[in-house]
């Protein structure tokens, strides 16, 4: 199975990178575009029986390696 | 007094410490390699600087997991001194030897400077040498060196006097302006609860001689030779 694992900054932690991004779109004039949020993503190839297991061991993954909880918060999808 | 010196690939400061240490302060010194499972008998570690694995994932996630660390993990935890520089800092922050951890630097510049550090404490082993308030004029490199924490986190080791170095001016004030990377309250070093681990961004092992432009940095070599050697 895949799982694809989606690691972003918490909200409570500034992201230059993000507002960098952001300035840029803003400067060529896509004023529709409001705050920018840089993440990582990762794809999995799991070897597991269900999507429930797959995503927890997806999510014990990005607990212990692909996030640093200090900073970033993730999100797991099932494929 | 023996320093051990970890080296991981993708380290590249390994050798200015093991310099440091051994031809400045004329010390015995050991280069360890991360996939080794001893200390071999060292009295203190260093972590040194650079991109250990390529910094990949984050600086310093996957050196946390390398054979050596469980060893360092035991060290730390016997009260034995580890010093960890730039990368070396980054690596204890992420196997939450030190708390916090580093975003990019706010100008998302990468920052290859001399900066001013003040002293805050000297009760850990890395500033038992130097004066409460003292500054220290040393190099950093670095692009993720803005240091962060919970809020809460920041008020407890502000409370327990665990900032150990402040980036400040040549004045020695601590200003907004003499932060280069944008770190909380200008942190730009902290130690554990028990004192014995301290992290810090700028390299004083690039500092220790005149020809290098600044010895600020030897009184940290100097303070963990005398710490141990009363002990």
């Amino acid at each position: 199975m895949k799982a694809r694992v989606f690691v972003t900054l918490k909200k409570s932690v500034f992201d230059p990178q993000g507002k960098t991004i952001a300035d840029a779109l803003h400067s060529l004039g896509y004023t529709g575009v409001g705050d920018v949020r840089q993440g990582k993503f990762f794809e999995l190839e799991l070897d597991a029986s269900s999507a429930d297991q797959a995503k927890t061991l997806a999510s014990e993954v990005a607990d212990k390696v692909l996030a640093n909880p200090v900073i970033e918060s993730y999100r797991v999808e099932v494929e | 007094m023996k320093f051990g010196v970890v080296v991981f690939p993708g380290s590249n400061c390994d050798h200015d410490a093991y310099h440091a240490a051994h031809d400045v302060l004329g010390q015995p010194a050991e280069l360890l390699w991360h996939k080794d499972t001893s200390l071999n008998g060292v009295d203190v570690v260093v972590l040194p600087g650079g991109f250990a694995h390529g910094d990949y994932l984050r600086t310093g996630a996957i050196a946390r997991f390398s054979p050596i660390m469980p060893a360092i993990l035991e060290f730390a935890k016997k009260g034995g001194p580890v010093l960890g520089i730039c990368n070396g800092f980054q690596v204890l922050l992420e196997a939450g030897l030190l708390p916090g951890a580093m975003l990019r630097n706010r100008d998302l510049k990468f920052h290859c400077e001399h900066v001013f550090v003040r002293v805050e404490r000297t009760d850990t082993p890395f500033t038992a040498a130097a004066e409460r308030g003292q500054r220290l004029r040393l190099p950093i490199a670095h692009g993720e060196g803005n240091y962060y924490a919970e809020p809460e986190v920041i008020r407890q080791l502000e409370g327990d006097g665990r900032v150990v170095f402040r980036y400040c001016d040549a004045s020695g004030a601590v200003t907004d302006s003499a932060n280069p990377n944008g770190a909380a309250n200008n942190i730009a070093g902290i130690c554990n609860e028990a004192r014995n681990v301290v992290g810090l961004m700028p390299h004083p092992e690039r500092a220790c001689e005149g020809t290098l432009g600044s010895a600020d940095g030897l009184v940290l070599f100097e303070s963990v030779l005398s710490s141990v050697a009363r002990t």
